[in-house]
């Protein structure tokens, strides 16, 4: 389905048109059973947040697989957001700890492939937090829209595929 | 092959007002595996829930989705839709339109539209992937804790009792009855408070059925709803409740006085004792860290001892006294839980500029209850902390912690306005020469014969209710000089009091917050517990099996606490009646073709959910007890080797939604 629709103006890495504003698209992995919630509360309350967010139901940060974030990136991504529950609130009790640990690996790493620390965010927002969730997402869209669209993907034989450099 | 039936619903105008929900129907037909798309105006709606079932019969749909509500909302009621057409009702999706959408972008529709058709490509590409799924059953212990014994607890265990199950009632205090037991009369009756209160207290003092537990917290909770396994401490007594007739001689000779914590540091208590005279059970505690005796056994070694006193040890005729006790934690099994901790009230040292603390005659209103009390420390003489004289002129300060930003509790306490206009209306009938001044911000009076009740404050009892806030109060030749304003007519205004009464407000009790990590419930920022919904589930928390009565989840006063007992009881009674409970069939699953049999898994399971087994080929392999599954996924994650997968949130399902909407 690589159907646009036209409210929404995405650009595939490389191709930005000059005279449509530009959108960042951002995946958002939240908890069930306090981000999800959380953004529920921002949605009763009636605040409003920058659209470019697309929202993926997990049980528990702890769920998501780097392997969901590595995709979203590779699939052409601008943003990965991450939101769970505070610390010590864990509705499976440590399921945020173990994501918290992921994310500062991950940060990392994809940052070494060339995506930015800024393009991939950990929240913590409880179920009552809707005001907190409405200025995470806000907050993370300007973030992300400032980087401007991802870098093209490097064409030809990369360094490492040449087995020229370890980069 | 997937027949996939989209179901777009309007929600009146609160989706249909931003989305274009037709746009998002012809979007959703050309979704692959999507056979069928049509919009709804209310699909909750019986008649919305019956378009669905006749579509699915129609269209041979054997896969739904449904955009509207949060799943959070409406899931359980079109799953029982599915159901009821014949479909298994896990092979159901939402896409969550409102909430996520309309109701957060009204201000860009067009972008609404477009989030609303990703939403549903995410829902359509994961509800293809949906299994066939069949909950499993586990038994109930119909046995129920209840943590806090003020009157929210006192309710809720005596009906869970009287219905006649099993209650363990735990209290953190030497006596039950909390708050309520405090106060001198109720509003806006007048009731006496002790009166109407005490007479619970026994009863569930005597009731077969319940267990009560004082001096005891919860430590640690584990397991889920219908079978809780619950550590409770037991902080040492230091007197055998089992031999203690409560006659009474220790608390007479015991030479060690303390504050009162009853009387709000009113008035004295001896160091073995009990809280106040009705106290249930009503058999002293020693507080040890006070005691004469531990004092001599701490200085063991030093030259000068302090005397051993024991004297509670010697006149005790039954020789109960205890005092190598140390406490005990014990774990109990128990089917449901209710929390009713309460509230503690707000400490106005906050507010330097009103003096709480330096001034000895500004004091908070609980101390007033205390002292218009005929059992408080003065025997129901309201007078002076300072010289004993008695007040004449009372003035009192609204919204101590309450409605104001600047102490991080900027809600309202909801009480305050009620109980000022019930204290004026004693101090009067105490001393007809008191003259009481009110400054308040607005008078919330909300509730039956509520408003006639400060009517009656203003107009029977002459108190002047000034519209203002008291900007300072200061010491001035005896006198307490109030500084406020009075908004009414734009002046600023002085009150030289005798006595300055500040109306804290409710704040949730000293520890609720770690309670509610210890039972795996959220918490608001100021620490109330929070509903699993506002409106349409009050009482009970987004943890099955947890429920909610009192001040634990917001102020309240007191016919709306002992309703919320009466209800959470309600709630847990028809929990308990049932023999057995159907389990989420979300959960884990291992394939041991793939599994290594390394048991990171085992490693990571907050439930010691998983175990291993012997396969035939002499291989380990990792092994799911899926009753005790909670299903949050961290076996996944941690596989190596891609054996674990979660039902309902599987790998495929998750990287599909991330490739529904990223190109």
């Amino acid at each position: 389905m690589a159907q646009s629709t036209a409210d929404t103006p995405r650009t595939r890495a490389g191709q930005v048109e000059p005279t449509a504003i530009w959108q960042p698209r951002l995946v958002g992995f939240l908890c069930n059973w306090c981000s999800f919630a959380g953004a529920d509360m921002a949605g009763t309350s009636r605040l409003t947040y920058p659209a470019a967010i697309r929202i993926i139901r997990v049980p528990c940060t702890g769920r998501v697989d780097p392997l969901f974030v590595a995709k979203a990136f590779q699939r052409g991504a601008d943003g990965v957001l991450v939101a769970g529950c505070h610390p010590g609130d864990c509705h499976y009790a440590e399921g945020n700890y173990y994501m918290r640990r992921r994310y500062v690996l991950l940060r990392d790493l994809l940052e070494f492939l060339g995506i930015e620390r800024e393009r991939f965010h950990l929240e913590w927002v409880s179920a009552s937090e809707g005001k907190k969730f409405a200025r995470v997402v806000s907050e993370f869209t300007s973030q992300v829209a400032a980087l401007g669209p991802r870098e093209p993907p490097r064409q030809g034989p990369t360094e490492l595929e040449a087995g020229t450099s370890n980069e | 092959m997937a027949r996939v039936g989209v179901f777009i619903c309007h929600c009146g105008s609160n989706i249909a007002g931003v989305v274009d929900c037709a746009a998002v129907a012809s979007a959703a037909r050309r979704m692959p595996g999507v056979v069928h798309a049509e919009e709804n105006n209310y699909a909750c709606s019986e008649v919305g829930q019956a378009a669905i079932r006749t579509a699915i019969k129609e269209h041979r749909l054997n896969r739904v989705v449904v955009a509207s509500c949060s799943p959070r909302m409406h899931e359980p009621t079109f799953r029982r839709t599915v159901a009821m057409a014949g479909l298994n009702r896990y092979l159901m999706e939402m896409a969550n339109i409102r909430e996520h959408v309309s109701w957060v972008h009204g201000d860009d529709k067009p972008a609404a539209t477009g989030k609303a058709i990703d939403s549903v490509r995410m829902a359509v590409a994961k509800v293809i992937r949906d299994e066939r799924l069949t909950p499993g059953k586990v038994g109930i212990t119909k046995r129920a804790l209840v943590i806090g014994g003020g009157i929210a607890g006192i309710q809720a265990a005596l009906d869970i009792a009287n219905a006649g199950h099993e209650v363990i009632l735990v209290e953190r205090e030497p006596t039950i009855g909390g708050r309520m037991a405090q106060l001198d009369k109720t509003f806006p009756t007048l009731d006496c408070s002790a009166c109407i209160l005490t007479p619970r207290m026994v009863e569930v003092g005597q009731h077969p059925k319940i267990r009560l537990a004082t001096t005891a917290q919860v430590e640690k909770v584990s397991g889920f709803v219908g079978n809780f396994e619950v550590t409770i401490r037991h902080r040492a007594k230091r007197v055998d409740h089992s031999v203690c007739t409560g006659c009474g001689t220790c608390w007479q000779k015991c030479p060690e006085k303390v504050p009162s914590e009853f009387d709000s540091g009113l008035g004295k208590r001896t160091c073995i004792y009990i809280p106040f005279p009705q106290a249930v059970p009503n058999k002293p505690v020693i507080d040890w860290a006070n005691c004469r005796y531990q004092r001599y056994l701490a200085a063991s070694g030093a030259e000068k001892k302090p005397p051993q006193c024991r004297i509670c040890e010697k006149l005790c005729p039954a020789g109960a006294i205890r005092f190598q006790d140390e406490d005990s934690v014990v774990t109990e099994q128990v089917g449901a839980i209710v929390v009713s901790t309460g509230f503690q009230a707000f400490d106005h040292s906050a507010y330097p500029e009103y003096g709480g603390g330096r001034y000895k005659d500004v004091i908070s209103c609980l101390q007033l209850e205390r002292l218009l009390c005929a059992s408080g420390p003065t025997g129901g003489e309201v007078v002076r902390p300072s010289d004993g004289k008695h007040p004449k002129t009372v003035v009192f300060v609204s919204c101590v912690g309450s409605r104001d930003d600047r102490v991080g509790r900027p809600y309202c306490s909801k009480v305050c306005c009620m109980y000022m206009a019930k204290q004026t209306i004693l101090l009067k009938e105490h001393d007809p020469e008191v003259q009481a001044y009110v400054f308040y911000i607005d008078i919330r009076a909300g509730g039956k014969d509520f408003e006639e009740f400060v009517r009656r404050s203003q107009e029977e009892y002459g108190a002047l209710w000034l519209r203002g806030r008291v900007a300072k109060v200061y010491e001035e030749d005896g006198k307490l000089i109030v500084r406020g304003e009075d908004s009414l007519v734009g002046r600023p205004v002085e009150v030289a009091a005798d006595l300055v009464v500040l109306a804290t407000g409710i704040e949730p009790s000293a520890g609720a917050d770690a309670l509610a990590r210890t039972l795996g419930v959220s918490y608001n920022d100021y620490g109330f517990i929070v509903e699993a919904h506002p409106k349409l589930r009050p009482l009970e928390s987004n943890t099955d099996g947890i429920f909610l009565a009192g001040t634990v989840s917001g102020p309240r006063d007191i016919p709306e606490t002992v309703a919320q007992g009466s209800g959470a009881a309600a709630k847990v009674i028809g929990l308990l009646n049932q023999d057995e409970l159907v389990t989420d069939p979300m959960v884990s699953r291992v394939d041991p073709l793939r599994c290594s049999g390394c048991l990171s898994c085992r490693e990571v399971c907050p439930f010691d959910a998983i175990g291993s087994e012997l396969l035939r080929d002499g291989r380990t392999a990792a092994k799911v007890n899926e009753s005790s599954c909670k299903g949050c996924g961290l076996c996944v994650v941690t596989c190596r080797s891609g054996a674990m997968n979660l039902r309902g949130f599987t790998d495929q399902q998750l990287l599909a939604e991330v490739v529904a909407i990223t190109r």
